[in-house]
């Protein structure tokens, strides 16, 4: 006598026994069990690496699983291609959007969709989801004129339209500002309610406790933990997931303010790609003994100032960029790098470090100045002791200094870089994303570094979207939104959701108006 | 005829197997791969479509038979680049002297031997009118064809579901694959044609065009070809102008020659070149419009495991 409504009479929507999948070297899933029930939100957590995506990407039929059954509403089934899942009712968001630039929304969702054939009633029908669903989007755009977070809407609302029974959204809010958070978790709550499963990946604690009923936890590709996250803490799941205490950077310090080492004064930059975001009369300036963090979801402009300040686009005019004071706009990168800038690209591979060098010689490759380069010729035996010295304090997984710098997982490429930088002991560090994809210990190690070289009294520039590291580690946070930069705000004196409404752009307005006033 | 309609009918037969070409290659390249061996497949389309003519007596079997040519080879192409995951670039060039040694061998048995001209369309009354009677309703069977074919391009590439999907798997082929679009078949089918309209484009100078063989007729027409492609940014309706203007000022020139224009012979054939790298310079000069069409996958190798 089961009562009709309790899950544990209900067979599982979907249901996962003994996925195991490996590639050459590593083994990104072992032996996976995971059931997710019609209407439940399911999390499915785990550090960068862990093996969720490869996980979903089977369940999704992009990948094939090595051995294990998949199990669709008590039935087993096989899944050889995302056409396939789509048939059964799984829609899919992906981290990395699957979106054609150059297409309008209505042809990016004609794509995805099998049945519909009329472009026109299909817009129709664009509309009235989305409208449902309280997410505005015009189907007659271009999808390369639009935001980052109006990308996913167009993403979302592919998946609505096949009405599925499960929905899979690969890190959702890694691009969305903090009210966009919350208006997709609406999306969701009413997705669920309405009898259709949600299986959400994410390593951000605080989103899964928020709106999950249920989590599974992987590590290294095996499942260590289920539970309810509402009934934990976020150190009792961070355990689950990292597999140790965590501990928490130390709060910096008091702040002292010093001179100023790195000052923009209004940077106006046209992008040389078409498609990306002018620089409108940008200004800031960071001091010495500071971390200035620079908030903004990704494409707002963010990529272009680093360029501009790395010396890889030039300034147009030489006072508009000072380094301790000197003009430096008309500087090319090694120039920059002479005055005592040091910097941490955006691309691991490809700007921060050559692929097929070792990291003997990528170590070299900033890090020319000092006792590894003498009277022109290369000391190599100083160069390998300095690759070492990364390799150890930042604590680099790999096969020796000789190895190829594409034999790195991405995480410990960024420990590498991050390392070669801040061991030269530059007097101004502009780091990009500086712990995107590397583990929780490792982030730790690259937060303490950057708060100690600012005790050190260097000036240090942190862009990056992930607003928990900047609150943890910055003295003053901006916003960058559509090649814009606002007032910086002292961490103390503000708090994500201001952050947030900043990151939306709602700072424009009030810049115009403003301007308005002072015409 | 006067020397202006002479000068306009001639264009259109020396821009027809431009645009043929061109046409095939503009939705190879929109399907993401970029065949650099167009020379090739055109001139071995020429000798097959010669010697299937010469040997049956039918110029609709030669045509036939210059398409399955440059699909072959096309196909070969397509093995190695999608299949074997081949460099794009070099297979292309090594396919353009491929075709270029081969047709020489296949075409030593059909040097100097002659073959009708194609018959033109000839609408009594209509067909005698000055100027417009010859060169749009006197032409041959092919030169519509060659428009008729642009057009639909044109109209399947932005009309069709199937074109979208084909754009689609040009512009980011990790997302289509993601989507459930085979890929690489979507590919290589694009590549057969491109093959196909490439033979066809070198049947036409063997067959229509100065109806007789000789080795490397094809004279660097599949490079224009190649250019026009990149000149019309990947738009149907800009190739048909494109091939028109090349042929244009290739008949110009001529024509100056004949004249005795006071400018060395060797600067006016120039002419067609020069005139179609200025254009094409004037034109790339829009770098949103060229983002914009360019296929973004453009000679990326696909790996389906990802």
């Amino acid at each position: 006598m089961t009562s009709r409504g309790g899950l544990g009479s209900v067979t599982p929507r979907l249901e996962l026994r003994g996925i195991s999948k490996s590639y050459p070297g590593t083994i990104a899933n072992k032996n996976v069990e995971l059931s997710v029930m019609p209407g439940e939100l399911h999390a499915l957590l785990g550090e960068n690496g862990a093996g969720k995506s490869t996980l979903v990407k089977i369940i999704y039929g992009v990948v094939a699983a090595d051995e294990g059954e998949i199990r669709w509403e008590g039935r087993p089934i096989a899944v050889h291609d995302p056409a396939s899942a789509r048939r059964l009712g799984i829609g899919m968001v992906f981290q990395h959007f699957t979106l054609f630039e150059t297409l309008t929304v209505t042809e990016n969702i004609a794509l995805g969709l099998e049945k519909e054939r009329d472009i026109r009633r299909l817009a129709r029908r664009i509309e009235e989801t989305a409208t449902k669903y309280g997410l505005a989007l015009d189907p007659s755009r271009y999808v390369h004129d639009l935001s980052v977070g109006e990308r996913q809407r167009v993403e979302v609302v592919r998946c609505l339209m096949q009405e599925p029974k499960l929905l899979i959204m690969d890190e959702p809010t890694s691009v969305l500002t903090p009210q966009e958070v919350e208006r997709l978790f609406d999306v969701l709550r009413r997705l669920a309610a309405e009898g259709c499963s949600i299986l959400y990946i994410s390593h951000k604690l605080g989103e899964i406790m928020a709106l999950c009923q249920r989590a599974t936890v992987l590590r290294q590709g095996a499942v260590t933990a289920q539970c309810d996250p509402r009934r934990e803490t976020s150190a009792s799941l961070a355990r689950m997931m990292v597999g140790s205490e965590v501990l928490a950077v130390k709060r910096p310090g008091e702040h002292k303010e010093g001179d100023e080492a790195l000052t923009v004064t209004d940077l106006v930059l046209e992008p040389d790609d078409p498609f990306g975001t002018r620089l409108d009369h940008v200004s800031l300036n960071v001091r010495k003994g500071e971390i200035l963090g620079i908030a903004g979801v990704a494409g707002n402009g963010q990529t272009e100032l680093l360029r501009a300040l790395a010396g890889e686009t030039l300034a147009p005019r030489s006072d508009t960029i000072r380094i301790e004071g000197a003009n430096a706009g008309h500087l090319g990168p090694a120039g920059r790098r002479a005055r005592g800038l040091a910097f941490v690209p955006e691309e691991r591979l490809g700007r921060g470090a050559v692929a097929e060098l070792s990291l003997a010689d990528n170590a070299l490759l900033t890090a020319y100045l000092g006792g590894n380069v003498a009277a022109g010729m290369v000391q190599s035996g100083a160069v390998r002791d300095f690759a070492s010295a990364i390799v150890k304090s930042y604590n680099v997984v790999c096969a020796g200094i000789d190895a190829e710098a594409r034999s790195l997982s991405g995480g410990n490429m960024q420990k590498f870089i991050i390392g070669r930088e801040i061991l030269q002991q530059p007097r101004v560090l502009i780091a990009a994303h500086p712990t995107w994809g590397v583990d929780v210990g490792a982030a730790l190690t690259i937060h303490e570094a950057l708060i100690r070289l600012r005790d050190a009294g260097a000036a240090v520039l942190v862009v990056s979207e992930d607003l928990d590291e900047l609150f943890e580690i910055c003295d003053r946070i901006a916003v960058m939104s559509k090649g814009r930069i606002s007032e910086p705000k002292r961490v103390g004196e503000t708090d994500i959701d201001e952050i947030g409404l900043l990151m939306g752009g709602l700072f424009e307005d009030k810049q115009q108006a403003v301007s308005h006033a002072a015409d | 005829m006067t020397e202006l309609t002479a000068i306009l009918v001639s264009m259109v037969l020396s821009a027809t197997p431009l645009l043929l070409a061109a046409a095939g290659e503009l939705v190879t390249e929109k399907s993401g791969v970029l065949n650099l061996g167009v020379e090739g497949m055109m001139i071995v389309g020429a000798v097959v479509g010669f010697g299937a003519e010469y040997n049956s007596g039918s110029a609709v079997m030669g045509f036939a038979a210059a398409a399955i040519g440059g699909a072959l080879l096309a196909a070969l192409f397509g093995f190695l680049t999608l299949f074997f995951l081949a460099n794009q670039v070099a297979t292309g060039l090594a396919l353009t002297i491929f075709g270029l040694g081969l047709s020489a061998l296949i075409g030593t048995a059909y040097i100097g031997k002659p073959l009708p001209h194609l018959p033109l369309l000839d609408i009594p009354g209509i067909s005698d009118l000055p100027v417009v009677g010859p060169l749009i309703f006197g032409q041959d069977a092919i030169v519509y064809l060659s428009v008729a074919v642009t057009i639909a391009i044109a109209w399947f590439l932005s009309r069709t579901r199937l074109g979208l999907v084909l754009r689609s798997v040009g512009e980011n082929h990790e997302a289509a694959h993601a989507l459930g679009y085979p890929v690489r078949r979507i590919r290589f089918l694009a590549v057969l044609f491109g093959g196909a309209m490439s033979g066809l484009g070198g049947a036409y100078l063997s067959l229509a065009y100065t109806p007789l063989w000789s080795q490397g007729m094809t004279a660097g027409r599949g490079w224009i070809a190649l250019a026009l492609v990149v000149f019309s940014t990947w738009k149907p309706w800009r190739l048909l102008f494109g091939a028109y203007l090349f042929g244009f000022f290739s008949i110009v020139q001529l024509h100056a020659q004949g004249l005795a224009v006071p400018i060395a012979p060797e600067f006016l054939s120039m002419l067609p070149y020069l005139a179609t790298i200025l254009v094409l310079v004037i034109i790339s000069r829009d770098a949103k419009r060229i983002r914009l069409n360019a296929p973004a996958s453009l000679g990326k190798a696909f790996r389906a495991t990802a």
